[in-house]
């Protein structure tokens, strides 16, 4: 168990980063609390099976260092590191049974037959493989093999924490849901850190106590589930957690107020803008109402699409040329003109991206 | 599902049946012929029964040609199986020199093998050779055409340089299809360089393998061009093998009987020899 540190971190894959978009990752300053459930979200690309690597010892950083428990290990090789992986493909030592599988780990560290076997069947037991653990493993289904691949991990008593790099990737989705619960209860059992790097949000905000999102090389917000949905540091954030995702809505900010089309839709205590920035104000199409015509203080507006989704419809509408979603419960006559408000508890200006105030 | 039955579906198939009548079933059945009669020309057979069977199976000169066959074909698998798999590992899995090994060890597989044959004989010629006269001036007293041991060590050295190349790359294409994952997983798990070979790379090597054997052993068990310009089967009849042997009973002395015989015979050990390899490496996989 330890506490990973990871210190000014840089890393790109070709020989001599200059450019901006060579580094895979840009700048990083992490912490990873012990025993910690964090998952790593993001779209493809975006650097977090680079990270990943970085801190399972499969790759060198370019910059900065690793540090587990205040330890630098950043020149230290995997198994030095004690660390555990699950890949996205699952990874099985075709010729040997589940049971040898689960031993590997513990026979390369030369750890006494008998401890091996105790160690085996306990873990065993936790995975649900007890049963199975004379079969070849080569003959077990994805979610099989892929439990094989966590129970690698967790054999290994030493372990300072468990990385899954998209686990669930190619196992059949009825399944997808067992295996996630499985896994948090193995966590709130053996209280090892777990590292989850996923694009799903689904995935990440029910697997993790903290999620961590990133974009294009840089972490863009850290926060429980609760605090990416309603507080979107990053309008990334706001667009890739929820469905739909958050409205981002140019705007200009004059008197301490966002103004859209020159009405205003929230407060802003910021100094206006300057120079060439970028405004926006960005809402969650749950905290919008849309209301009929008429009344004071509002952003006029026509709906456009109504998509049903359950038990919301996710209304479409449009205000000055911008499109503007909302959810609305079943069942309630939505308008076909009226105006829009913005719960300004929950509605936020940000600057080149960025929150404000 | 409902199935349509038309006999008249037959003569889809009758183009495939004439051609591997005509290039196999043909053949093979003149051969089966000639096994089976005794003939004086004039095209006048005689039947014979299963004499000419009977005689190849129990002169010794056939004992000795597959005997030296059975030593040639597993000396050479026992040496281009493990050193194709093991330059196979040494090879570049990614990068510029890729290409550069790949046509490398292609070479050899792309030269006409009499040409093999011929450019060994000159090589290891004692006289004017390279390999000849360099074993000789290290103090050597090599001559591959009058020692039969430096004639088998020339003809399993050709075979080594001209074949390997084939076990390389089948082998290399088995590694390269292993997914980074698994040596990452490995490297984790603690595994060492061995246990790596042992539980990846050979595991996933296994059907390319499989097919490697399986045609080194066959093309080696027919060989006949290259082994008939290097050495022609000499000195003396040290390096007859099989193939080389039926040409001089067919051709050489003309006994179209027993040829015939030795052929089937022939045909039949490496169609057994195939079945047992095949069956014991894929024992497994059923599993």
């Amino acid at each position: 168990m330890a506490r990973i540190v990871l210190d000014t971190l840089r890393h790109a894959y070709g020989p001599a980063p200059a450019s901006d978009g060579d580094w895979a990752l840009k700048r990083l300053d992490l912490e990873w609390e012990d025993g910690g459930a964090y998952a790593l979200l993001g779209p493809s690309g975006c650097g977090k099976t680079t990270l990943l690597s970085i801190i399972s010892g499969l790759l060198k950083p370019t910059e900065g260092r690793v540090l587990f428990d205040g330890t630098d290990v950043t020149a230290l090789p995997p198994d030095r590191r004690h660390i555990a992986q699950v890949f996205q493909f699952p990874v099985v030592y075709d010729t040997m049974s589940v049971y040898d599988n689960l031993a590997f780990p513990l026979r390369n560290r030369g750890v006494a037959e008998r401890d091996v076997d105790a160690r085996v069947r306990e873990i065993a037991g936790m995975i649900d493989l007890t049963h199975m653990l004379e079969r070849r493993a080569a003959g077990l289904t994805a979610d099989g093999k892929q439990k094989i691949s966590l129970g690698r991990g967790l054999v290994r008593s030493d372990v300072n924490a468990i990385m899954f790099d998209e686990p669930l990737t190619v196992i059949d989705p009825h399944l997808k849901w067992q295996l996630r619960s499985k896994l948090k209860e193995l966590h709130q059992r053996v209280h090892t850190t777990m590292i989850y790097v996923t694009h799903d949000q689904t995935e990440a905000l029910t697997f993790a106590d903290k999620v961590v999102v990133m974009n294009q090389g840089e972490v863009v917000q850290i926060g429980t589930p609760v605090e990416l949905f309603e507080r979107p540091q990053h309008t990334f954030v706001g667009h890739f957690i929820g469905s739909p995702g958050m409205n981002v809505l140019p705007c200009e900010v004059s008197g301490g107020k966002a103004l859209i089309g020159g009405i205003a839709v929230a407060d802003c205590q910021t100094a206006e803008a300057t120079g060439p920035v970028r405004l926006e104000v960005g809402v969650r199409p749950e905290f919008v109402s849309f209301v009929e015509g008429g009344e004071e203080g509002g952003l006029p507006a026509r709906t456009v699409k109504v998509s049903d989704a359950g038990r919301f419809s996710i209304v479409e509408t449009q205000a000055f040329g911008h499109v503007v979603k909302l959810l609305v419960p079943e069942g309630t006559r939505i308008p076909s003109e009226g105006v829009l408000r913005f719960d300004p508890e929950r509605t936020a200006v940000y600057r080149d991206g960025w929150i404000v105030n | 599902m409902n199935k349509t039955h038309d006999n008249r579906a037959w003569f889809f198939v009758l183009p495939v049946v004439a051609l591997v009548a005509f290039n196999a079933v043909i053949p093979l059945m003149t051969v089966v012929n000639y096994s089976v009669q005794e003939t004086f020309g004039d095209n006048v057979f005689f039947w014979a029964g299963v004499t000419w069977f009977e005689q190849v199976l129990q002169s010794e000169r056939f004992h000795n040609a597959l005997g030296r066959q059975l030593i040639f074909t597993f000396t050479i698998l026992a040496i281009e199986i493990p050193l194709g798999v093991a330059i196979a590992l040494a090879m570049p899995r990614k990068g510029p020199w890729v290409p550069v090994c790949l046509v490398l060890m292609a070479l050899p597989l792309l030269i006409p093998w009499n040409v093999v044959g011929a450019m060994w004989n000159i090589f290891a010629l004692p006289d004017i050779g390279l390999l000849g006269r360099s074993l000789n001036a290290l103090g050597f007293d090599y001559n591959f055409t009058r020692q039969p041991g430096d004639a088998w060590f020339t003809l399993i050295l050709m075979d080594v340089w001209h074949w390997t190349s084939l076990v390389v790359l089948l082998a290399y294409a088995g590694l390269v299809s292993i997914p980074d994952a698994y040596y990452q997983a490995a490297k984790i798990d603690g595994a060492s360089p061995f246990a790596i070979f042992r539980y990846i790379q050979l595991p996933k090597m296994k059907r390319v393998l499989t097919i490697a054997v399986l045609l080194r052993f066959m093309d080696s068990f027919m060989i006949y061009t290259e082994l008939s310009v290097l050495t022609g089967g000499g000195p003396g009849n040290s390096t007859t093998l099989l193939s080389i042997d039926l040409v001089k009973i067919a051709l050489g002395q003309f006994d179209l009987g027993p040829a015939a015989a030795m052929s089937l015979i022939y045909f039949l050990i490496i169609l057994l020899l195939s079945w047992v390899f095949y069956t014991l490496m894929m024992r497994n996989e059923q599993q």
